[in-house]
């Protein structure tokens, strides 16, 4: 199992989008080795032949009818926004392209 | 400037490669996991709700019709439907998108390994192969404010609404189609063409690509001639039309060659076509390697379509546009030839209407190919958005088999049609055109002629039946052509004595 | 008056109030002076709803005067509220400063189930940031404390929860739980946790640490008092996909049958594998006693073994991990919650990286790249796809277990209450908290934690935890009924009367 380096921690956290400081990558950089080590117990029984168990209990096909249901009113969908303009979520602007 | 290589210069170095990616918005009532309606153009942020918004605490709940039409376009593809599928989170984060997750489906899509056939213009046919058909979910959209506005490049900010967060899509992959040559851009907006109309009559959605219902995302690569190993693709998105979809192809196969041929490489990325220039430009670069980290939705338990379900919902489809195609071409007994006129012509169903309100097939056909096709090419309309009704059609063919119109007048009704004086009838009723049917006043204007001209009689009279020719000519002119002019001819014989 | 009051059993609170004996605007009111006076040193409410309780419980009081056959067996009975739960007019935090201000615009299912049934909800309780921990220290509001010893944790995440009830600020509480955040608290404030079957009790509501794991609960003083609550918050919600569409458990019942004190025909299984390092002899010594009393009681005792059950602390911080990095990706700083840095020159992107890290502490940081981690694509099947096999394995475990045995015993968490700060900076040491609770959470299956002796080397709270097999929970309510019984007598009384009194501010 590899060990984890500070710059897959700092990697990991831009994937999260955390701007982390140089003293916590320091930190969990540590504390992390140290837990994955620990997790990385589970391989010892991982054995092909187990399935893996995705739902606690096991159901299956469990829809909604295509009804409408009413939801939430304009001002009840902004109210908690930290910005909003014309009936619309106020955001910085987005670099990143649409996926 | 991009530099381009001829076309006919790519198709002697290099094979295309192309790849497919449709998404649909299924026009179901609510959305795929909460009871939102789905209309469209609704004002900002009023079709939203704890689940939608992705606010914390709330659950998604699977819609019924979203899972049957999924089954249904997997059946019309010719799929194998899952036994047993899963949703999974495809996580990244993006603004308009509420959890930051988009639920979809990864390794286990409830449709796969099918087939749609494609026809070209030519009428030859293309065997477009299905990877796979899965259930996701729709953005919010995002509106681009300050800077060179609306694009989202150096915009100021951006303005949220999530109406459209949680519509139900329904992503269908093609496997990579070769050797398709010269015809790959061709190919591209023919199979788009088809999916589409196989989805309009399923009546899963109102495959609108103008309103983004139906979008189209085109993979392309190019492979030295000769050689099999595909190479780097490029992902074009933002292609809203047919049209936008051929030339997205063909630009991007010029383009690439170009690379190549010069030495360059292809770098894998998402590239945006721009209608107005029908040029294609490279996205913002990521700088972080993408990784949706999949996993299967803790949120949803996982579907198991029993066989019994997915056979239902095979006896629910329509007959399909190929089929169609075919049963029209036998019942009408048209050539291929024939068939491809009136496939071009977009006349197909307007035919099949007008046949359905009683005309027959050759009749509806004459109209609707001849003179209705010049009026609709003059207008720079289709054939259905001429102000006539099949049904209008029907009824004036209808009128000159009961002798009441020649046609001559028939062609005038359907002028007053057109010009919107109203049903067949009442163009009729105001223009006054009805054959004179009043014996009477034809064979006056019968004797007249006869009278006018006593040689051409003589000429009757000595067995020169023929020569009736010129009465008739004499007496149509009299009636303002409002005669039959077979009638016409039985009376001068008649009043001949012959 | 009122200090009798807060001392009644939900179920007497509730007789008093239909026999007219005391309003429950009286005992709301009660209730609401004893947190006024005691929470300065407990900290175990983040939010007190004042208004709404005294109006919640006027409502009780004029179906009483109408003659009104009663909501429910809790009309008018005062409830703590852990803040994972979202209702309409209070904030609701998740003890973390992401939402510190956020007003859910809708009711969770069991909230509104609650509210149905007469239940006066008091406020909203301090937890762990975001359900991530054992101790409530990792609360951005700072840490809740255990009545039975100030300096001590109230164990967590549902530290305000456990804390409120052994401080009689109120006779229920809501819970939930992830690998043990009912059952470790109640151990060690001497209360009663019950983790319902997955699928049991409705999630439309609770903010989502781990989906797969996630489940809400009762909190009391007794064992009847939870099942009387089981009963008002379980059962089937179409707005939740996972939940069972089966009737409640009739627990209620259970207990009734249990508190006749035989226990004849029960078989019992204690778990071999949660005995050895790391248990406090303490514990041990309660424990043990514990089994004796269930033997007196004519129930049959025998050892099981559960081999992969040692493996379930590994599989759970891994599942629990990349499940919350996934669930608490949504927190991004565009339409609810904090915004960091928005100063109309940094981008979206940029923006949200700086509330993340200015929201989230670090417990919550350090899972959400653990998860990170364990979902990325070269590593899913070592860690993601291995801890969901060790799953299957826990899940066979117990189905194992449960040929031979009605219930499994243990105690529900190796040590008593540990001192404030002691393990803040060993994340590992604080997980081993969860050691014996993790397996029934990774198997979906019910557990309750019940008070046991106190320890004999710290004289604090122990818990005997009890588990019974998917919706099975009639067994383990039954087993908890006989034991409380059983243990009160042999001890002269319920142990929740031995917690210390508070200094109570002027
Ligand atoms: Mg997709
Ligand atoms: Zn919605």
């Amino acid at each position: 199992m590899p060990t984890i380096s500070r710059a897959e921690v700092a990697h990991l956290a831009k994937l999260a989008r955390l701007a982390v400081t140089d003293q916590e990558l320091d930190k969990f950089a540590g504390q992390l080795d140290v837990i994955l080590e620990a997790v990385a117990k589970v391989t010892e029984v991982a054995a092909e032949d187990v399935p893996p168990t995705s739902h606690a209990v096991p159901l299956t096909n469990v829809f909604r009818e295509d009804v409408v249901r009413p939801g939430l009113t304009q001002q009840q969908a902004l109210a908690g926004a930290p910005a909003a303009e014309d009936g619309r979520f106020r955001v910085p602007r987005i670099l990143g392209e649409e996926q | 400037m991009t530099d381009l290589m001829d076309y006919d210069e790519v198709l002697e170095n290099y094979d295309p490669v192309l790849g497919l990616e449709v998404h649909v918005e299924l026009s179901t009532h609510t959305k795929m996991f909460c009871g939102c309606p789905v209309a469209f153009g609704a004002e900002p942020n009023t079709q939203v709700c704890p689940t939608c918004l992705g606010l914390p605490g709330s659950l998604p709940v699977v819609n019924e019709t979203g899972v049957e039409s999924a089954i249904r376009i997997g059946l019309a593809l010719n799929c194998e439907i899952a036994e047993w599928c899963r949703f999974a989170r495809k996580n990244y984060f993006y603004p308009d998108m509420p959890k930051n997750f988009q639920t979809s489906q990864y390794d286990e899509p409830i449709a796969f390994n099918g087939w749609l056939d494609v026809e070209l213009e030519d009428g030859s046919t293309v065997r477009v192969e299905i990877e796979r058909a899965h259930m996701e979910e729709d953005t919010g959209k995002s509106l681009h404010v300050g800077g060179s506005t609306g694009r989202i490049h150096g915009a100021d900010f951006s303005l949220l609404d999530y109406n459209r967060a949680g519509v139900p899509l329904i992503e269908i992959v093609t496997k990579p189609i070769t050797g398709t040559r010269e015809r790959a851009p061709e190919v591209a907006r023919a199979y788009v063409t088809a999916l589409r109309d196989l989805l309009r009559a399923l009546e899963v959605s109102d495959v609108r690509m103008d309103q983004g219902s139906l979008r189209c995302d085109a993979n392309v690569s190019l492979m030295p001639r000769g050689t099999t190993e595909f190479g780097t693709r490029t992902e074009t998105k933002n292609v809203n039309s047919l049209r936008s979809v051929e030339r997205a192809v063909r630009y991007e196969m010029t383009r690439q060659a170009a690379v190549l041929a010069s030495g360059g490489t292809i770098r894998q990325e998402t590239r945006h076509f721009d209608e107005s220039t029908g040029s294609t430009s490279a996205g913002r670069a990521k700088e972080t390697s993408e990784d949706y980290r999949y996993f299967p939705e803790p949120d949803l338990v996982p579907i198991a379509p029993s066989r019994q379900w997915v056979e239902d919902l095979r006896s629910t489809l329509p007959e399909m546009p190929s089929a169609r195609r075919k049963r029209i071409q036998a019942e009408w007994n048209l050539s291929d030839l024939e068939l491809r006129d009136l496939l071009n012509l977009g006349a197909v169903d307007v035919i099949a209407a007008t046949v359905a309100e009683g005309a027959s097939p050759a009749e509806a056909r004459a109209w609707w190919v001849s003179h209705l096709a010049q009026e609709a090419n003059s207008r720079g309309v289709e054939l259905d958005e001429l102000p006539i009704s099949p049904r209008a059609v029907a009824d004036v063919i209808k009128l000159v088999a009961d002798g009441l119109l020649t046609n001559k007048l028939a062609r005038s009704v359907v002028e007053g049609v057109l010009a919107g004086e109203g049903s067949p009838a009442e163009v009729v009723e105001q223009r006054g055109l009805k054959v004179v049917s009043d014996e009477s006043a034809l064979t006056a204007a019968v004797d007249e002629a006869l009278a006018a001209q006593p040689d051409v009689l003589e000429k009757i009279r000595s067995g020169k039946v023929q020569a009736a020719g010129a009465i008739v000519g004499a007496v149509m002119k009299a009636t303002k052509g409002q005669a039959d002019a077979k009638r016409v001819r039985e009376l001068i014989l008649e009043r001949s004595g012959v | 008056m009122s200090e009798d009051i807060i001392r009644l059993t939900a179920a007497e609170i509730a007789a008093k109030i239909q026999a007219k004996e005391v309003s429950a605007v009286e005992v709301a009111q009660a209730h609401l002076d004893r947190i006024a006076a005691v929470d300065p040193a407990v900290n175990a409410f983040l939010h007190v709803s004042t208004q709404s309780a005294l109006a919640a419980a006027k409502a009780v009081d004029e179906d009483v005067a109408a003659g009104r056959t009663p909501a429910s067996p809790l009309a008018g009975v005062p409830l703590a509220l852990k803040d994972v739960v979202t209702m309409q007019g209070a904030p609701t935090t998740v003890g973390s400063k992401m939402l510190e201000h956020w007003q859910p615009p809708y009711d969770a299912t069991i909230t509104t189930r609650m509210l149905e049934a007469g239940i006066v909800i008091l406020g909203k309780t301090n937890m762990d940031e975001f359900a991530m921990g054992s101790s409530t220290e990792n609360s951005a509001y700072g840490p809740t404390h255990n009545p039975w010893d100030l300096g001590r944790v109230p164990g967590g995440s549902g530290g305000g929860s456990s804390a409120a009830l052994a401080a009689y600020e109120a006779p229920l509480a809501i819970g939930t739980d992830t690998g043990g955040s009912i059952r470790q608290p109640a151990a060690v404030t001497g209360t009663v946790g019950v983790k319902p079957t997955y699928g049991g009790v409705s999630r439309y509501g609770l903010v989502a640490f781990s989906s797969s794991l996630d489940q809400a609960g009762p909190c009391a003083r007794t064992v009847m008092d939870a099942a009387l609550l089981h009963e008002v918050i379980g059962g089937h919600d179409h707005l939740d996909a996972t939940s069972i569409n089966e009737p409640v458990p009739s627990v209620v019942q259970a207990v009734r049958e249990g508190a006749l004190g035989d226990l004849r025909g029960v078989r019992i299984g204690v778990v071999r594998e949660f005995s050895g390092d790391g248990y406090d002899a303490g514990v041990m010594l309660s424990f043990n006693e514990a089994v004796e009393q269930l033997r007196t009681l004519g129930a049959e005792i025998v050892e099981v073994s559960c081999p992969h059950f040692r493996y379930a602390l590994s599989a759970y911080y891994l599942i629990a991990p990349s499940e919350c990095s996934s669930n608490l990706a949504r927190f991004d700083a565009m339409r609810y919650g904090l915004r960091v840095g928005d100063d109309g020159e940094r981008s979206a992107e940029e923006v949200m990286s700086l509330t993340r890290e200015a929201g989230f502490g670090a417990e919550v940081k350090r899972r959400i790249i653990i998860g990170t981690y364990a979902l990325s694509s070269g590593y899913y099947d070592a860690y993601y796809g291995s801890a969901q096999k060790v799953r299957t394995l826990i899940k066979r475990d117990f189905a194992a277990a449960f040929e031979n045995v009605d219930v499994l015993v243990s105690p529900t968490t190796p040590t008593t209450a540990f001192e404030i700060g002691s393990r803040t900076d060993n994340p590992m040491a604080m997980y081993l908290a969860d050691l014996c609770t993790i397996p029934a959470s990774m198997a979906g299956t019910p557990a309750m934690s019940v008070p046991s002796r106190l320890s004999g080397t710290d004289g604090l709270p122990v818990g005997l935890q009890i588990m019974a097999p998917a919706l099975e929970e009639t067994r383990m309510y039954r087993v908890a009924a006989a034991y409380e019984v059983a243990r009160n007598e042999a001890d002269g009384g319920p142990l929740i009367h031995r917690v210390p009194e508070l200094e109570v501010a002027g």
